[in-house]
């Protein structure tokens, strides 16, 4: 397996299945470790960084959960475009492909799984699975943890739990992500009430690609802040139990009322949305991924019937600059590529 | 209501006690962005803020000249990046790092989830040790549920496992 095997495919948090997966993108797991015996990132010399990549890069590509599949990418020597491909599929973080010396990223269980090595901790296990299953998520990453654990001896106290190099972490080291797809609250202007109902848990509400970036395409990503002092259990069952229900709760409700009350409002929009990206000859991510955003409302609203909702999700995710420039096998720059997306968003939109 | 210090709408109002009195400012985003500590940008992304928040509480500490006798990283390195230097930080900087750990984790102190079962064979203390983390959170359920009947159990129970660890 290789990592121009993947623009083929949707990649998991965009497959558009699991449950709930009209408003439910994908739900995802981190735990932070880090490797008993080196020290953290920060006061690691170069030598001992690489000798931890290595150690670790080995463990993870001997474990039972990996297999013919399982690939490794050396992000200190991969290409930018390889590296930007992989934080457009949710594999790796921005501050993980940008940052300098060894490092990289092991991905398995067909994009399920990825674990990156010496981001900010010596291990970020990353779970990524389409719609509500955080449960599912749990269970994977968990038995991933453990079969890490039979081999590495992570860094752990009794009182304070897995220790981690920033301790905002610390204590579980798990980050709950839940990817959440809201255009009926966002056109209604209650996108609020996600901000009010994350605040009473303590949750952070964020955009597209996680911390300090914007909601495109009406994607709100909902993660918990704290980690010490409550089980993983407890820390998912929030999620689960309280504050997705609700918001998906408000979002169907929203919906209802445009379709109701405002369904010419709704459709001028779903459809403006369409007949831009069937025409446009020039277009930015950002403007194409807030008219995909209305079709896809459109489509699971069934206003649009002759389009399938798959052949949305993947555009939300082929149209963006490394994997538009993967696919067409060119490196393009301002308004070639903005004209290469505009023509490959045409010519995917006619193919019915 | 104005800026005091020039003429734009007052959107920033701070409340600051000094000699035991009440200070109020009433200021624009620009004019309050030159006031030391105030920050300076309204939409901070979360982990600037978990930083700048780190940043501010490890203020604290006065004594600024322990190091990690492992790492060698001292309380002012923390202060820079709010990254710590290895695992051995945490039982070295115990003191100052609980408070900003309560600040962080909604008061808690102590591990309640996963326990590694390798770890150098430490696997049963830990566990025990985890229970009483338990029992104490259970403690401080109860004692604020009014339930002072279970809050005498648990505090047996505590002294008891206590005593075990």
């Amino acid at each position: 397996m290789k990592l121009s095997d993947l623009t083929s495919q949707a990649g998991e948090w965009l497959r558009g299945s699991g449950p709930m997966s009209e408003i439910v993108i994908s739900s995802r797991i981190r735990l932070a470790r880090n490797v008993a015996g080196f020290p953290f990132l920060t006061r690691c010399s170069k030598s001992a960084r690489k000798s931890l990549e290595e150690k670790i890069r080995d463990t993870i590509l001997d474990s039972k959960f990996s297999s013919s599949k399982t690939f490794y990418v050396d992000l200190e020597t991969a290409p930018e475009i390889d590296r930007q491909l992989l934080v457009e599929r949710h594999l790796i973080s921005r501050p993980h492909k940008d940052a300098a010396g060894a490092r990289g990223v092991a991905v398995g269980e067909n994009e399920t799984l990825a674990i990156m090595v010496n981001e900010e901790d010596h291990l970020r296990i990353q779970v990524l699975r389409s719609g509500l299953q955080l449960e599912e998520a749990w269970e994977q990453i968990n038995a991933v943890d453990d079969q890490l654990e039979s081999s590495l001896d992570f860094a752990f106290s009794p009182r304070f739990g897995y220790l981690t190099a920033c301790p905002t972490n610390v204590g579980t080291g798990i980050r709950v992500s839940v990817m959440l797809h809201l255009p009926a609250l966002k056109l209604t202007s209650e996108i609020e009430k996600v901000f009010r109902a994350a605040k009473e848990l303590r949750l952070a509400v964020r955009g597209l690609y996680g911390e300090g970036t914007e909601a495109t395409g009406d994607f709100y990503q909902i993660s918990n802040q704290s980690t010490l002092g409550k089980s993983e259990e407890e820390i998912i069952g929030d999620f689960k139990h309280v504050v997705i229900p609700k918001i998906i709760d408000y979002e169907h409700h929203a919906r209802r009322a445009l379709l109701s009350e405002q369904p010419l409002a709704l459709d001028n929009k779903v459809w403006r949305a369409l007949g831009l990206l069937r025409s446009a000859r020039l277009i930015e991510t950002e403007e194409t991924l807030t008219a995909l955003s209305h079709v896809r409302l459109g489509v699971n609203l069934k206003r649009v019937k002759d389009l399938d909702i798959n052949k949305v999700n993947e555009l939300f995710l082929l149209t963006q600059e490394a994997h538009l420039q993967k696919i067409l096998g060119k490196k393009l720059e301002g308004t070639a590529r903005q004209a290469a997306r505009a023509e490959f968003i045409r010519h995917r939109l006619s193919a019915n | 209501m104005k800026c005091e210090k020039c003429n734009r709408t007052a959107t920033v109002h701070l409340t600051e006690i000094r000699a035991g009195k009440k200070i109020e400012k009433h200021l624009c985003e620009q004019c309050a962005g030159q006031i030391e500590g105030y920050p300076p940008k309204a939409h901070a992304p979360i982990n600037e803020l978990l930083t700048n928040f780190v940043l501010a509480h490890s203020g604290m500490a006065k004594d600024e000249e322990g190091t990690c006798p492992q790492c060698g990283l001292s309380w002012s390195d923390f202060r820079k990046t709010g990254l710590l230097g290895c695992e051995h930080d945490y039982a070295a900087f115990d003191k100052d790092l609980t408070p900003l750990l309560q600040r962080a984790h909604d008061g808690a102190t102590h591990h309640l989830g996963k326990v590694p079962t390798r770890r150098g064979g430490t696997t049963v203390p830990v566990k025990r040790q985890l229970d009483l983390n338990r029992l104490r959170k259970e403690l401080t359920r109860a004692v604020e549920a009014e339930d002072y009947e279970k809050a005498a159990k648990l505090r047996d129970q505590i002294r008891e496992a206590e005593s075990q660890v």
